[in-house]
């Protein structure tokens, strides 16, 4: 839709690390665009990329190409002053709420930070007036105002975080696995706090994540990603309903499910591991693991295209004639899981 | 032919500081039959890898009081010494723990450290049969048995969790522990682990209780569930007693199961459980599970622990249940 506001748009990304073994092809020519107000979700395995991804976008790694599009400004080159100014719209919460916050700060002290910085408020009563608001805001009771991270759960560290990237009330944030470090009944809690949050201040988010259930929940589209590497990209629904790329499918029968009907059922394994994203062969990544890689997958990358209205996929054989044989594969092995069980027509 | 093969009865263990008594398990009751797979769920700190720890005799000596027995082939193992412990553990229980990257010594070839548990279970074995075993039960993991002239960092995270499950099964132990074993896997490496488990477990009829907090993985792959809470089996069953919405469930059960997301469903919000787990220092009085509950009563709040309520397999800790 058109009066829809882009918050943040990635053309062609890329950020390689160099190691002595050659180029790390962490983030590989990724594009997307997020609107205001929505959110986006990243999923994969470990190694892919999906951290990297989200800090390159914010700055907190340089990238070696493509654009970064902020509020429709070019803010690939930003430097000093600038990111310092960009610091204020976008945040990040952390994976590990154990290591991301410093355990010599008390928490009026960690939540503070961000306003000393950036100088927002003139006084000090001002500023413990406002940590107050946000511990409120983040559902920490006032009683820990002077505590050390130490003497907290990880729900309430995570709140912490959660505080200190909401402090300076960024319009962009990025949430790297924020609630993969805890347990079910405080993971719930806090997902219904970054909602909220949302539906109040009108957040734009890009959630990272391994965890398909979670990235459903709160995901307005999701990415996927696989070595570096976009993989499929629709709305949260449509992925889930029609998953195209046999990765993704993959991903979506390997989820463990808590339901009778899932006893003794074995999930469609792939064969094989993640391979290194050091100096990655040519052709499709996935191309080792995949069910119906053939020679041309190994040769040639597939391009990333639209298969049907808001559906990209990057697979050579996303497009009927190869996968009428796999679809009745996948339904033998699937769990019985109806998202594995459509048919794809095109 | 429901040959059983662990009791564990009225089992407790308190850790005791120079301050606090922190008491992690509290008056546990389980029974385990040969070849089953038991699913031990709960959160951080309800005393799941206490229990294995206590099962496989690899409590700290010092600061720990236990009570009740724990019951394995007839053997009351609270009683028995160190040295006899030595010969049951690694032979006829094993423990496979949660971090793959931790659990394995560094500097040892990973062929080395499989032979080690054979070795020591059978001193009389020669070197060549020794060998042998250790390239039948990697083939039987599922790893190239040419890899075991490699060191434990040479393999990734799936790979090594396989060598820790091919140490614990080296003697084709009775009763297998697996504390967590696929919780720092992806999901797809965590599926062929799974996969694995299962036919080894279909294979060679091992018992195994799996401890974990994914639900999924216990609808999955085990037979009967025990579900505890500050130290304490509030809920157990078969797996049908415990999945089936339509049986009543200790209400902690019941939020467990809601604050999962759905993936076949989409809603608003969560529905999570209140509050936190209480510290096992500083248990509430009465229910453990009172402050968090929604469902709280007034006899819950003081006073001995719930009666069991059972009905036929499955048993639950809670007072809802006891009215009549």
């Amino acid at each position: 839709m058109a009066e829809e506001k882009v918050m943040i748009e990635a053309k062609n990304l890329m950020k390689y690390f160099d190691t002595p073994r050659g180029k790390l092809h962490a983030v590989d020519d990724i594009s997307f665009k997020i609107n205001k107000g929505k959110t986006l979700g990243v999923v994969g395995e470990s190694g892919c990329g999906k951290s990297t991804l989200g800090r390159t976008l914010i700055h907190l790694l340089e990238s070696t190409g493509g654009q970064i599009f902020f509020d429709g400004k070019d803010i690939t080159n930003a430097t000093g002053k600038e990111i310092l100014e960009l610091r204020k719209q976008m945040q990040i919460i952390f994976q590990d709420p154990f290591s991301s916050i410093d355990p010599r700060m008390t928490v009026s002290q960690i939540i503070e930070e961000p306003f000393i910085i950036h100088k927002t408020y003139k006084s000090k009563e001002e500023r413990e007036k406002r940590v107050l608001e946000l511990m409120r805001t983040v559902g920490l009771d006032e009683r820990y105002v002077n505590t050390y991270p130490h003497e907290l759960d990880g729900g309430r560290r995570q709140r912490i975080g959660i505080a200190r990237a909401i402090a300076l009330n960024p319009s962009f944030i990025v949430c790297d696995e924020p609630v993969s470090a805890l347990d079910v009944s405080i993971q719930a809690q806090i997902l219904n706090l970054l909602m909220d949050l949302k539906d109040d201040r009108g957040f734009t988010y890009m959630f990272i994540t391994h965890d398909l259930s979670v990235v459903k929940h709160i995901s307005d589209e999701i990415l996927v990603l696989y070595l570096g590497k976009m993989v499929e990209k629709t709305t949260s629904d449509r992925l889930f309903e029609n998953p195209i790329h046999p990765y993704t499918r993959a991903l979506l029968s390997a989820i463990p499910v808590p339901e009778l009907s899932y006893k003794g059922k074995n999930a469609t394994v792939m064969k094989g591991e993640v391979t290194s994203p050091i100096d990655p062969p040519p052709g499709c990544r996935f191309a080792a693991r995949c069910p119906i890689a053939t020679d041309r997958c190994r040769k040639e990358i597939p391009e990333f295209r639209e298969v049907e209205e808001n559906h990209f996929v990057a697979c050579h054989y996303c497009d009927g004639s190869a996968y009428n044989g796999i679809n009745d594969q996948y339904r033998k092995d699937a769990k019985g899981d109806e998202c594995i069980d459509v048919n794809v027509v095109f | 032919m429901n040959e059983k093969l662990l009791e564990i009865k009225d089992y407790s263990v308190t850790y005791t500081t120079d301050k606090v008594e922190a008491h992690a398990v509290n008056h546990i009751n389980l029974s385990l039959n040969k070849g089953e797979v038991l699913g031990l769920v709960g959160e951080t700190g309800a005393g799941k890898t206490t229990t294995a720890l206590s099962i496989i005799g690899l409590l700290p000596k010092y600061g720990v009081k236990t009570s009740g027995e724990i019951i394995f082939n007839g053997q009351d193992l609270t009683k028995i010494k160190e040295k006899e412990y030595r010969k049951i553990r690694g032979n006829d229980i094993s423990m496979i723990f949660q971090d793959p990257m931790t659990s394995l010594n560094p500097v040892f070839k990973v062929g080395d450290q499989i032979a080690d548990v054979i070795k020591a279970h059978n001193p009389k074995m020669d070197q060549f049969d020794v060998t042998a075993r250790v390239n039948e039960i990697m083939q039987m993991v599922g790893i190239p048995p040419e890899r075991k002239e490699e060191y434990p960092h040479q393999f990734s995270g799936g790979m090594r969790q396989r060598i820790v499950i091919a140490i614990a099964i080296a003697c084709n132990p009775h009763l297998l522990l697996a504390d967590e074993p696929t919780t720092a896997l992806d999901v797809t490496i965590q599926a062929q682990v799974i996969n694995m488990m299962r036919e080894l477990q279909n294979k060679l009829q091992t018992s195994i209780i799996l401890i974990t907090h994914d639900l999924g993985i216990v609808a999955n792959f085990c037979d009967k569930v025990a579900i505890m809470y500050a130290g304490e089996i509030i809920e157990s069953g078969t797996l049908e007693d415990i999945f089936d919405r339509s049986l009543p469930h200790h209400p902690y059960t019941i939020g467990l199961f809601e604050s999962i997301p759905n993936i076949n469903e989409k809603t608003d919000r969560l529905k999570p459980i209140k509050g936190l787990t209480p510290h096992p220092s500083e248990l509430p009085e009465g229910c453990k599970f009172h402050p968090r509950c929604p469902k709280c009563m007034d006899v819950c709040k003081a006073g001995a622990n719930p009666e069991l309520y059972v009905d036929g397999t499955h048993c639950i800790q809670c007072h809802l249940f006891n009215n009549n």
